[in-house]
């Protein structure tokens, strides 16, 4: 059977048809989308609580209700791991949360992440029937599957999956982001003995070092961690793959197959005079201090830089965290300085919003292009550049051209540079035969992700670029499959 | 989780450490360092390894005790255990035989100069080296460096112990009596500033050892950041050893400065801790 026709076999399912009755298309579409409890802007400023607080079991029924089980529920076309949407909603809709929560996990590892961090307007919100056709707000796919892994996590039920009968086979991960944790929850639910590498003393990759807790809080990050150690999934923190030890050390040790997830980890510079005075930073080091190492608490050993004046140079969501994070670090103004307009912000258009109401200001189609200091080496200035949208380029965004005669300087004590990351060329130094593009991204076949070595795949943000969350958890499992079914053929051969 | 295996103070505020790490005595080389994180609340910071016994499964640290982090890594006591212990990183060094090697290590810095030291010898090179401090109790592995140098020349800026100058001195003394075909200066930023003066002047190929600010010790966060020939490098993945020519070590000097009040802070909320 093909995957549409399971979908509409499922849709035929006795419960479903029921469910589909008990409410007219016309009522469903006439009720409000839901909106999402927030912490008060003028509070949450200034503390790292989660903004989001999630909805109530009442609101989630309600707004579950809204969707309307289409026949052809193009929402999952715009899933990159295709959740099967409608049967998780209306499960919420008949108020069986944990079956919701069973239904989301066939699929992705991490939904409650997902439904924290998805940029759903691109995704998911965007192929529903509601934006499609109905233009009215899409359902709330995300924060519902948010509150159906919610549940599941605070009701304390969380279903660990089975596992096939042990393998005996080694397998290595190196990298525990969304890449690797999803691709080592598929391998040992296949049986195999996984060991996930991790170069930092944390597991969680971008989950843990670089989202603020105030959207996704690590606990849930770590509950998610903890199921696959249940699961038997071994981890080594500390333990950078190509330095601590080199792939054929682990050759040597028995490991048979690899996955690299090691992400996109270098932050960009602009290469622009003043860029290495005293007060400038990327914002993966910004967060890193905040997020890993807690520079923010009292007891912390690790300093940041509190900032009276602090302004972010871009305008993706990595840009977002760090401008928010400076206002609960004690910025009196936060700044965010974006060469484009609004509408070409990359981040996730919630984030706009929270930070929008947390008082920040937004620069755009501006450019900085020096940075000033004072004789001590630290920032105090910044000159901007004006801009103006000229033709598309190659990303399809109109390009940003400079207005001529229009510099001007803004001061400021603090500066996050958050134009971008590169791939982390750690594994590639290490293993020259490991073809990489021109972007110093791995090359995979697309098919089955597997790279240029054999027994070696890869999948997220190192072979992406910077991508996104979901897209990294997809090829963890995509990557598992492939992997798996070459593994077993080897064995098949060997008999 | 790492264990002290053994402790020694060389002075009263340099320790050296010998830690479990059998996966990182056996893959380092000359020039690498690791990062530490003492405890839940610690800092990461870099330390070079300054020896290792692949076959003991030890590595040894040298620790000046200059703030907080340090100070809590010269109070574990052989037994204790180190949270978190990651490495080796940076580039190793690159060791050819050149001829004669003039070796400089001022203050701590002879930690990280004892394995250069030691992989010049055994590359067949004739090694000198100058070791200096401000004061007899801050040279420390002279014996060390005795071992695998030809000459060892100690000089103390208060004349407390060897030749009393600064190192520059004993270096301008060993270039005019004879032929140095490569420098290796590893010391405290402001004495690598004014050591490869001297070598730039006399046209000596120089490499230096940074010790910059750093965070993860991967290329994640760009703390590390220097200029070097006109572009920014990244000292713990492309470092730490540079040209020394080509530092830009003013704004090396600037930049180890930034979070000098909050360091300042942090150090006098410990010591009052733990009065
Ligand atoms: C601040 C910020 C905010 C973001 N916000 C969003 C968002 O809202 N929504 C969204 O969808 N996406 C967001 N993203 C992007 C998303 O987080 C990434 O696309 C995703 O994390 C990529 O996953 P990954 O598993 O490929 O790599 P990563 O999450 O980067 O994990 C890679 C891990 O591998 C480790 N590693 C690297 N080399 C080695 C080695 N040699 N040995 C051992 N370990 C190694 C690294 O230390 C790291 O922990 C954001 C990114 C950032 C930085
Ligand atoms: C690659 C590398 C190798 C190193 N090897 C050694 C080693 O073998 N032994 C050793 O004792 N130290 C070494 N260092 C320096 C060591 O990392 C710092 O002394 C340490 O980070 C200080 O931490 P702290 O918390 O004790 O002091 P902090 O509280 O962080 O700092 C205290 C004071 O020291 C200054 N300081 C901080 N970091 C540095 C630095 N990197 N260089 C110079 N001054 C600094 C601060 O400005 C401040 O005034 C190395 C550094 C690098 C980058
Ligand atoms: S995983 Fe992301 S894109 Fe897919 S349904 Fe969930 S929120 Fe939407
Ligand atoms: S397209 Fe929208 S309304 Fe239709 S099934 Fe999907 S979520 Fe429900
Ligand atoms: S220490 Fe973070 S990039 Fe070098």
């Amino acid at each position: 059977m093909d995957k549409n026709d399971i979908l509409k076999q499922e849709r035929d399912a006795a419960w479903r048809k029921e469910l589909r009755g008990k409410i007219k298309n016309k009522e469903r579409t006439n009720i409000e989308r839901v909106k999402m409890p927030e912490a008060d802007p003028t509070e949450r400023r200034r503390s790292f609580i989660e903004v989001n607080r999630g909805l109530s079991a009442e609101a989630a029924m309600i707004e579950a209700s809204r969707c309307l089980d289409c026949a052809n529920p193009t929402c999952i076309e715009g899933c990159p791991v295709e959740i099967n949407i409608p049967k998780f909603i209306k499960n919420i809709e008949r108020g069986e949360f944990l079956e919701a929560a069973r239904v989301l996990k066939e699929t992705s590892s991490l939904p409650a992440v997902c439904g924290r961090v998805c940029p759903q307007e691109k995704q998911c919100e965007a192929s529903c029937f509601y934006t499609r056709k109905l233009k009215k707000p899409a359902i709330a796919i995300g924060h519902l599957e948010r509150f159906a892994a919610d549940f599941e996590r605070e009701t304390g039920n969380i279903s660990i999956p089975e596992r096939a009968s042990a393998k005996n086979k080694k397998i290595a991960c190196i990298g525990s982001g969304p890449a690797g944790l999803s691709f080592a929850g598929e391998m040992a639910k296949r049986g195999y003995d996984v060991t996930v590498f991790e170069a930092l003393h944390e597991i969680g990759g971008v989950l843990k070092y670089g989202i603020p807790e105030f959207r996704l809080p690590n606990s849930v990050v770590d509950v998610e961690i903890n199921s696959l150690k249940e699961m038997g999934v071994k981890f080594e923190t500390n333990f950078i793959v190509g330095k601590t030890a080199t792939i054929d050390d682990l050759k040597e040790e028995g490991f048979e197959g690899f996955f690299v997830g090691s992400g996109a980890g270098l932050p960009r510079f602009m290469g622009i005079p003043g860029e290495n005075l005293v007060g400038i930073l990327s914002s993966n080091e910004y967060l890193t201090r905040v997020n890993l190492m807690e520079a923010n608490k009292e007891d912390s050993d690790t300093p940041i830089l509190k900032g009276k004046r602090v302004a972010v140079i871009g305008g993706g969501n990595t840009a977002m965290d760090s401008v928010r994070t400076a206002l609960r670090l004690g910025a009196e103004k936060a700044m965010i300085i974006y060469r484009r307009s609004e509408q070409e912000m990359p981040a996730r258009i919630e984030e706009i919003k929270h930070a929008k109401e947390e008082g920040v200001e937004f620069l755009t189609l501006q450019n900085p292009i020096e940075y000033i200091g004072d004789e001590k080496g630290y920032v105090r200035q910044i000159r901007v550049q004006r801009m103006e949208l000229g033709e598309p380029d190659a990303s399809g965004r109109r390009r940003p051209v400079p207005v001529a005669g229009s510099e001007y300087l803004i001061d400021a004590d603090t500066v996050v540079v958050s134009v971008g990351v590169s791939p982390n060329p750690l594994i590639p130094q290490s293993l020259p035969e490991l073809k990489t593009t021109d972007w110093h991204t791995l090359v995979v076949d697309e098919e089955n992700l597997q790279t240029s070595v054999p027994f070696m795949f890869a999948g997220g943000d190192i072979v992406r670029g910077g991508a996104t969350v979901i897209l990294a958890m997809g090829d963890g499992r995509k990557a598992a499959e492939a992997m798996d079914h070459q593994l077993s053929k080897q064995v098949e051969n060997a008999v | 989780m790492n264990k002290i295996v053994s402790k020694e103070f060389f002075s009263e505020n340099v320790v050296r450490l010998e830690i479990e790490a059998p996966r990182i005595a056996k893959a380092r080389r000359a020039g690498h360092f690791v990062i530490v994180r003492v405890d839940e609340k610690g800092e990461r910071i870099p330390l070079t390894i300054s020896s290792a016994d692949a076959s003991k499964g030890t590595i040894t640290l040298v620790v000046q005790r200059v703030g907080v982090t340090s100070r809590k890594l010269a109070e574990l006591e052989a037994g204790d255990t180190i949270a978190d212990l990651v490495g080796p990183l940076g580039q190793a060094t690159d060791v050819k035989k050149v001829g004669t090697v003039l070796a400089c290590g001022g203050g701590v810095g002879v930690a990280p100069l004892l394995p250069i030291v030691e992989a010049n010898k055994k590359a067949g090179n004739k090694v000198i080296s100058i070791i200096a401090a401000r004061t007899r109790d801050l040279i420390i592995l002279e014996d060390q460096i005795r071992e695998f140098s030809d000459e060892v020349i100690v000089m103390t800026d208060d004349g407390s112990y060897g030749e009393k100058g600064l190192i520059t001195e004993g270096m301008e003394k060993v270039i005019a009596r004879e032929k140095i075909d490569e420098a290796v200066i590893i010391g405290p930023a402001i004495m690598m500033k004014f050591a490869s003066e001297v070598t730039r002047k006399h046209q000596i190929p120089s490499i230096a050892s940074l010790n910059t600010i750093m965070v993860d010790g991967t290329g994640m966060c760009g703390a590390c950041r220097v200029t070097v020939d006109g572009k920014t490098r990244f000292v713990c993945v492309d470092g730490p050893e540079f040209d020394a020519h080509k530092v830009d070590f003013d704004e090396m000097l600037m930049r180890l400065n930034g979070y000098k009040d909050f360091e300042k802070d942090a150090n006098e909320r410990y010591l009052k801790e733990h009065q």
